[in-house]
């Protein structure tokens, strides 16, 4: 007969706001992370009942298979103002978009930024992989200067493709936002870090304090054509120059909350 | 309720709210922008939402995430704003939430005028955003009507987890006239199996549009085609004027319907056997009822303001049995009764033959008209 794990020894689990549901993730893709430590927020703060998540367009399309809460699935980079919809009319639960920079930062440009100029009490957690993974790695609007993706084939040439978008630094101008950070999914501590910011986050919505985003920088292994070791390296190395890491905006009300 | 006199629009926010609406979302623009801004007074007067979105993308997937959770809800725009809608009206659709969006129709395309048109009539009824789905599209022709649809819509959108879209040509927006508001409904969100609310004491909700698996999204598409042929069967409306004895039927809808009535009734009064019929339902169109019109009579004349859109609907159900003619003034031009009662002449008095395209001559009638 197999034993089973007695409370006190138990050191790992999966936490209930996850499904048993195998995700479909590259091996070493950070997506999954990021679930996790959304997925042990939602626990933590006994909100899985009271949640509505809005999947993106993108590899996370099937979010909604892995989070144990009610789910709906967004048109590409719409999933702002789907939660909008979602959250005014039901203002007592708890709505978070998930999104990628394609999604977010390219298509959805509008829809974010309204959001959070409108200070919609919603919680949006978004990944930076630089890339778009779901479509084959084209370029994004994160795509750093000189990479190689499958629509910049010689690396983006900032003359004619433009240059990366920093979407924590351009959302922290707005008044509508209570809590605008950068997180990174390269390393345990970094991890440790993002899963206080997502918890920050949640709590700014739970109290009314505005609109909440966390950047978290995540890995395409698989589209930057490197092992996923090496591509949490390349995260530290190349993307934490470019993308800062750090408090954008924390309203004066959010500073105060103990967690 | 007493009469009043109410301009289109107003009187179309008025009715949406008094038939129970939570939440509207929508975007300025002419001619339909005063019913956004009668919402912007009386939806937070009533502790319900409006939210005034950056565009109309935005305004219909916030639309979308709204009718996921079960409230009544709705938007309302014109034309381009409505272009901008497709993708979410399709998601909607392909979702499975009820939802209504009144499209006060301008001049087109591009970014045209503010003038009354019908000109998306198969934007709305034949296409609109991809894949295979019908929405419900109704069409009034007064204020009275206007209001009258827009309570219905929303029962009919609930009753079959679709879109209701009523299509409002800016003549029906804008003008005013006395009509009757239905008593104010109270708002009772009720608690469908499928709305998305918080997983509190039951198994999560997921509601999704991807089917990834054809075989699944054949299975939804059949699922939708199966109550779309329900409301095929249940649902169609139409008005009919002076149809019992006529020999000669005239066929318009909303405005156009309108103009073409005064000319039925002065062709009447000179002793001509004219009728009217005035399609409510665009879709489901009544093929039916102009199926056996075109048994018993001897031609039919298809009037519109745009350049023959509905035309191929009744093409579709008269079967070449009798001579199908057409009248359409196009860019927001509105049809003076004169024209068509001039057209009423013509049909009644030529001898017309059953041609494949009933544009053609219409075309030259109409160049030699403008020129
Ligand atoms: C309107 C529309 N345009 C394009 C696409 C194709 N598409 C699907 S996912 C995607 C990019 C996703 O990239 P990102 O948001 O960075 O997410 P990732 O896959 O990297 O997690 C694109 C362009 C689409 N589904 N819809
Ligand atoms: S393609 Fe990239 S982003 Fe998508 S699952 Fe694979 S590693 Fe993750």
């Amino acid at each position: 007969m197999v034993t089973i794990a007695k409370p006190e020894n138990l050191v790992y689990q999966r936490p209930e706001s996850l499904t048993e549901f195998p995700t479909h993730y590259c091996p070493g893709c950070t997506h999954g992370v990021a679930h996790r430590l959304i997925a042990e927020v939602l626990d933590e703060m006994g909100i899985r009942e009271k949640t509505i998540g809005v999947a993106p367009v993108g590899c996370s399309v099937f979010a909604y298979n892995y989070f144990n809460c009610d789910f709906v699935e967004a048109a590409h980079g719409r999933a702002p103002a789907m939660a909008t919809g979602i959250k005014r009319v039901l203002p007592d639960r708890v709505v978070f978009t998930y999104q990628g920079d394609g999604d977010l930062a390219s298509i959805g440009m509008a829809e974010i930024v309204h959001a959070a100029g409108r200070g919609e009490n919603i919680t949006v957690i978004f990944i930076n992989n630089a890339i778009y993974g779901m479509t084959g790695g084209q370029m994004a609007p994160t795509t750093l200067p000189g990479q190689k993706t499958t629509s910049s084939p010689n690396g983006r040439d900032v003359e004619t493709q433009g240059y990366p978008i920093r979407m924590a630094e351009i959302l922290a101008q707005l008044d509508g936002a209570g809590y605008v950070v950068r997180r990174s999914l390269h390393n345990p501590a970094n991890i440790r870090k993002a899963k206080k910011a997502i918890r920050l986050a949640f709590e700014t919505q739970v109290r009314g304090l505005g609109f909440s985003l966390v950047e978290l920088l995540s890995t395409c292994p698989t589209n930057w054509g490197i092992n996923p070791a090496d591509a949490l390296k390349w995260v530290e190395e190349h993307m934490v120059p470019v993308f800062p890491l750090g408090d954008y905006k924390v309203a004066e009300a959010v500073a105060q909350i103990k967690v | 309720m007493a009469k009043e006199l109410l301009k289109g629009n107003e009187a179309i926010a008025e009715a949406a709210i008094r038939a129970g609406l939570e939440a509207y979302f929508g975007y300025p623009i002419t001619p339909q922008t005063e019913v956004l801004e009668w919402m912007s007074r009386r939806m937070p007067e009533l502790g319900r939402v409006f939210v005034q979105a950056e565009s109309e993308v935005a305004a219909i997937n916030m639309v979308y995430g709204a009718a996921c959770t079960g409230a009544r809800v709705m938007s309302t725009s014109s034309s381009p704003g409505v272009s901008l809608m497709m993708e979410g009206l399709s998601y909607i659709a392909g979702t499975e939430v009820p939802m209504v969006l009144v499209n006060v129709m301008r001049g087109g395309p591009g970014l045209g005028n503010i003038a009354p048109s019908q000109g998306d009539y198969n934007q709305a009824v034949h296409g609109g955003g991809h894949g295979d789905y019908h929405p419900i599209v109704l069409a009034p022709s007064s204020v009275q009507e206007a209001i009258d649809l827009v309570v219905l819509s929303f029962d009919l959108a609930e009753k079959y987890r679709t879109i209701c879209m009523i299509v409002a040509d800016g003549n029906i927006g804008q003008m005013m006239e006395p009509a009757e508001l239905p008593e104010m409904r109270p708002v009772k969100r009720r608690e469908w199996d499928w709305a998305v609310t918080g997983a509190e004491g039951r198994e999560r909700r997921i509601l999704t549009s991807i089917y990834i698996d054809p075989y699944d999204e054949e299975v939804t598409n059949l699922r939708l085609l199966k109550r779309w042929r329900e409301i095929q069967k249940n649902e169609v409306r139409y008005k009919e004027y002076y149809l019992d004895d006529a020999e000669f039927v005239i066929i318009g809808f909303g405005t156009a319907g309108r103009v073409a009535l005064s000319a039925v009734r002065a062709a009447r009064a000179q002793g001509l056997k004219v009728g009217l019929l005035r399609p409510i339902t665009l879709s489901p169109f009544p093929y039916q009822v102009v199926d056996e019109l075109s048994r018993r009579v001897q031609a039919f004349l298809v009037v519109e303001m745009n350049s023959g859109q509905m035309l191929d609907d009744v093409l579709r159900a008269v079967q070449g049995r009798v001579p199908v003619e057409f009248y359409g003034r196009l860019g927001g031009v509105v049809p003076f009764p004169d024209e068509i009662a001039d057209e009423i002449r013509r049909i009644t008095s030529e001898k017309l033959t059953v041609t494949a395209d009933p544009r053609e001559a219409w075309y030259e009638r109409l160049s030699a008209r403008v020129n």
